[in-house]
């Protein structure tokens, strides 16, 4: 539905090259790249704020590159909001309407249903400087909501809200999806982009490196970037070489000399190597399993994580392995523990260069 | 607080209390002599003064025309600052400079450089004769005079007011589909509103009290400051004091009104 082709654009600091993707009717489609990527300028220019310096922007296959954003039927809504301070709730939701020339009381009607339909009926007349983040953010999209975009476009709109807004934001988001509502959202924030993606395209220095859906993107990151963006701990920089007696299991020799098993397609040479910390076990005898990549170290350091504790082992290298509260307990795991670790040969994920 | 702190603090104090003394200085050197207008008439006097047909005359002349020049050059003024505050353009430097012109310029000066556009032959002046009104002598010319030397007030305190507008604000109602001009007249304009009445209001008081430029556009009719300069000119200090102290009254009190409207409008707006 909203094809972006080619789209470059210098401006200051930001430089966006060649960014090219497609978001389906209907889709969630999240952008996901650190802060200061141009991830905003990129909106700008989908919505029509701001010119690119080449490529196309196009929407159910009609270009709107140079269309007026008057007439884009994209609607975008920025990160602080960005509502009318001199105008009631009421009035900030009826701006588009008003714009669309409609009559007063088809204002009224509508602006009750849009605030019914983001819970905000209860804001209608309270100014704006009043509001919560939360509160801010539901009537941000009930104003956006209100020209009935084809599309919307979210710059960040969970990142400045306290923990509960952000929930009750999130929720709102996915609802609004559920209802048929097509979603572009960029995000720095990686767990965002899990909760609420179908779709996810991470950029890195002004242009996508990876498109796919969440499983794809944390599960099998196509570069280091990626990888190391989406949380994940455990990367060795070193050489793979092809293992003699079997045609896919290859050895990958990391930092300090320390050998792993790799299950992989990929020619021999220098390359990165990344194991997921949940996929590293840990036991305090020597494991009986088919596991290839087995060693011995001991217990660095041991951090709650939101899912379970993360644990530092120091072995040839650290690693880190995410396990849950029982496991940490029912292994009496200390600092300074000797222990056991290990992971299958295709756990470990070598990505090349 | 360490003794260090207080220490620095019990300097930043003595600081503090010099500044302040020598801001009273500044405050009584404004103060003293308007005040001293109000000592040295009598009430009687100032009544008196209010009685004169002619003093009234001028008092009203002055006020409207003032009004009339301010509110007239605020139609171009207004959407220019905005072009100001928000676009960068080519020799804006000089613009900005050009502007501020009229606050450097020796007001009889400007009189002059007037005087020389709208005098009889000259080339507004033969444009207006020929539509059938004169530019000098009457109050289009006291008008044009005020408008001269106040219109950098207008302007640039609109312009501040408008750079202060969040230009996302703006973005935000052209995504929601505002025209240009709409966005103008309901996001900028009402953001930037008391930045813009403090220039009208400042715009207005300029005009009202100028002398100079004034005075060689047209002495008849007479405006105010002028007639005060011609009673004090033929009969002295104590002729000419108390319709300064009556002019000076009406002016505090227009202006004092027009800031706690501006004030209520702002606040209602919200």
């Amino acid at each position: 539905m909203l094809t972006v082709e080619k789209l470059s654009k210098r401006l200051g600091p930001f430089t966006i090259r060649d960014v090219s993707f497609e978001v389906n009717e209907g889709e969630y489609f999240v952008l996901l790249g650190a802060s200061g990527v141009g991830k905003t300028v990129l909106l700008e220019m989908i919505a029509g704020l701001m010119r690119p310096d080449s490529g196309h922007v196009f929407l159910d296959d009609r270009e709107i590159t140079k269309e007026r954003m008057q007439k884009r039927r994209i609607g975008l809504v920025y990160q602080d909001q960005a509502l009318f301070p001199h105008m009631s709730v009421s009035k900030n939701i009826a701006y588009g309407l008003r714009c669309q020339g409609l009559k007063r009381s088809q204002i009224r009607a509508r602006v009750l249903e849009l605030a019914k339909s983001v819970g905000a009926e209860e804001l209608l007349n309270r100014n704006p400087e009043t509001l919560s983040g939360g509160e801010a953010q539901r009537v941000a999209l009930a104003r956006t909501l209100a020209t009935e975009p084809r599309c919307l476009l979210l710059d960040e709109p969970i990142a400045s809200l306290d923990p509960a807004s952000r929930w009750e934001v999130r929720t709102l988001l996915r609802d609004l999806n559920r209802r048929g509502q097509t979603i572009l959202h960029v995000t720095h924030d990686y767990e965002e982009a899990i909760s609420l993606a179908s779709q996810i395209a991470v950029m890195e220095n002004g242009t996508i490196v990876q498109i796919g859906n969440p499983e794809t993107i944390f599960q099998k990151p196509t570069s280091e970037f990626v990888a190391s963006f989406v949380g994940i701990k455990n990367f060795f920089r070193g050489t793979l070489e092809r293992h003699e007696r079997n045609g896919q299991l290859s050895e990958f020799i990391g930092p300090n000399g320390i050998r792993f098993s790799v299950l992989t397609e990929s020619d021999p040479g220098p390359g990165c190597l990344i194991v997921r910390s949940q996929d590293i076990a840990i036991s305090n005898e020597r494991p009986r399993t088919s596991a290839r990549n087995v060693f011995t170290g001991t217990v660095l350091d041991m951090i709650p994580a939101k899912l379970g504790v993360e644990v530092s082992v120091q072995m040839a290298v650290k690693v880190s392995a995410l396990l849950t509260r029982d496991s940490v307990e029912s292994l009496n795991l200390k600092l300074g523990k000797t222990i056991w670790v290990y992971f299958k040969a295709s756990a470990a994920r070598f990505v090349k260069g | 607080m360490t003794s260090d702190t207080a220490a620095a603090n019990g300097q930043l104090s003595w600081l503090h209390l010099a500044f302040i003394a020598l801001g009273g200085v500044v405050l009584l050197l404004i103060v003293a002599p308007l005040l001293g207008i109000y000592l040295k008439s009598t009430f009687g006097d100032i009544v008196a003064t209010a009685r004169d047909a002619a003093v009234r005359e001028s008092i009203w002349l002055t006020l409207w025309v003032s009004m009339v020049a301010t509110l007239v050059v605020a139609v171009a003024c207004i959407p220019f600052a905005y072009i100001l505050a928000r676009k960068d353009f080519p020799l804006k430097g000089l613009v900005s400079g050009i502007v501020d012109l009229p606050v450097i310029v020796p007001h009889s000066v400007a009189g002059i450089a007037i005087l020389g556009v709208v005098a009889r032959g000259s080339l507004l002046g033969s444009a207006a004769e020929s539509m059938g009104f004169e530019i000098v002598g009457t109050p289009v010319g006291i008008g044009v005079a005020m408008a001269f030397v106040s219109v950098p007030f207008l302007i640039n305190s609109a312009r501040d007011g408008f750079a202060a507008v969040p230009d996302r604000l703006e973005k935000a109602a052209l995504g929601l589909g505002a025209s240009p001009l709409r966005m103008f007249f309901t996001v900028s304009v009402p953001l930037a509103w008391r930045a813009i009445v403090s220039g009208l209001v400042l715009m207005w008081g300029r005009g009202m009290s100028e002398f100079g430029a004034v005075m060689i556009i047209a002495y008849h009719p007479m405006t105010t400051p002028i007639l005060i300069y011609e009673r004090f000119s033929a009969f002295g200090l104590k002729y000419s004091r108390p319709i300064s102290a009556l002019f000076m009254l009406v002016c505090l009190v227009i202006f004092i009104a027009l800031r706690i409207l501006a004030q209520r409008r702002g606040n209602a707006d919200r």
